[in-house]
């Protein structure tokens, strides 16, 4: 059973967390497929969170075909989820370019604030993909 | 006209007491089914609310339906807990139980009570032999909660719930009331001073002041037509949006706005959370009131009307 903990704090919706926490769990081998996802009421009862939100929550995975609901049974995993082998490739390049900014006098947080910047530029608002 | 999709819903509902308006021309719509959060500042009207739809107090003015009907006649189906959780100190947690079961004939749902009397474990779980005079006040709480849920109410009511509860006992609780909520598709109303408690078990809002609906929707959409923004730019730059509250933020401006339109460029722009929201508006009492398209009353047609 996957138990999901739930940072109020964090500023990411409630919902986010859970489908991000099953990712993980899905990428870690935690969960393979054909598991099993504990049930809304057992997500409600161990976190505190609203019904709606976990609902909400397995809605989005299950069109991302990560999970499946059957009638009556439950939610259960529908398939794995590996590294992505492109992004190796990627990482090596923004490697290079943290490198370059560090050598350019950038601290952590002024590459941070750089990084934001362009993600909010390249996935606009609402955009995940 | 029966209204099967809402649990509560007000017309110009009013409350006087002596002089004082507790309520005043209240009017919004709770859908069926949702876990709603009343907040407000002290003497808002909250409890008030609550007595009204509970059946306990007539209104002064205006209009309360509840679960289609009147409070009255409703009161077999609402469950209500008051902020001092009126309990007979001389009978025994197990005699409290009998009795909602007496009280409730036919409809009584044991399991559901002693699920919240037993709590998560042997070390949580009260003495059913123990006289309520000698519990503590989150354990009456708690005894208080099991009556409610026992009852197998369409709608419950709850002041202040879990305010005197420690943090461990006060997430097991919301936790076990959210999924009997849920499992039964009942309708919950809970005021709190606790925001953030309350901002990830709820999906609907009803903030009061003064006497008055300042805030009523689902939690989503209350957030979803806010924006936290933040740039170089004065004050008046952002005069075409209904501002919330903004502060000088060193050159520039941060303020939480209902966005007419486009934000200017230069302009950092993010969706606040449901806490960031109430505060804001519960620090600018004069803040424009705001009703989600769901918490509006409908007349007859079926159709929308601003209150």
């Amino acid at each position: 059973m996957i138990a999901y903990r739930i940072d109020r704090r964090s500023g990411v919706a409630t919902y986010l967390q859970i489908v991000q926490q099953t990712r993980q769990a899905l990428r870690l081998g935690l969960l393979e497929p054909g598991d099993k996802l504990p049930t809304a009421r057992e997500v409600v009862e161990a976190t505190a969170v609203n019904p709606n939100t976990v609902l909400k929550a397995y809605r989005e995975l299950e069109r991302e075909g990560l999970v499946e609901a059957r009638r009556g049974l439950g939610t259960f995993v529908r398939r794995t989820l590996g590294p992505d082998a492109d992004t190796g490739p990627l990482q090596a390049e923004l490697a290079e370019w943290a490198a370059r900014a560090r050598k350019a006098g950038l601290g952590r947080e002024d590459v941070a604030a750089l990084c934001t910047a362009v993600l909010d530029s390249t996935y606009p608002e609402g955009e995940d993909r | 006209m029966t209204d099967t999709d809402t649990a509560i819903e007000a017309r110009g509902l009013g409350k006087r007491f002596g002089r004082r308006n507790a309520l005043d021309a209240c009017s919004f719509r709770l859908p069926a089914g949702r876990i709603c959060a009343l907040v407000g500042p002290n003497g808002a009207g909250k409890s008030t609310l609550l007595t009204l739809a509970a059946g306990l107090a007539r209104p002064s003015g205006g209009e309360l339906r509840v679960l289609g009907t009147t409070p009255a006649e409703a009161r077999r189906e609402i469950a209500y807990v008051a902020q001092d959780k009126a309990l007979f100190p001389q009978l025994t947690v197990a005699d409290t139980l009998r009795l909602g079961a007496d009280l409730n004939p036919g409809r009584w749902d044991q399991e559901a009570a002693e699920r919240i009397v037993h709590g998560d474990g042997a070390e949580s779980a009260l003495d059913p032999y123990a006289k309520v005079r000698g519990l503590s006040g989150g354990q009456r709480t708690r005894v208080a909660l099991a009556l409610a849920l026992g009852k197998r109410p369409a709608l419950l009511l709850l002041d202040e719930p879990v305010s005197d509860l420690d943090p461990l006992a006060r997430h097991q609780l919301m936790g076990t009331l959210l999924a009997e909520a849920a499992e039964h598709g009942t309708t919950v109303v809970m005021s709190s001073h606790i925001l953030g408690e309350l901002a990830g078990a709820c999906d609907f809002l009803l903030l009061l002041g003064g006497g008055r609906v300042r805030m009523a929707g689902p939690a989503d959409d209350l957030t979803a037509v806010h924006r936290l923004v933040t740039g170089p730019g004065g004050a008046a730059e952002l005069a075409p949006h209904t501002v919330i509250e903004s502060r000088p933020h060193g050159r520039g401006q941060s303020a939480l706005i209902r966005p007419e339109g486009p934000v200017g460029p230069g302009w950092e722009c993010e969706e606040p959370s449901l806490e960031d929201v109430l505060l804001a508006h519960l620090r600018n009492p004069s803040a424009p009131a705001l009703l989600a398209p769901e918490a509006t009353v409908r007349d007859l047609a079926g159709t929308g009307v601003q209150a």
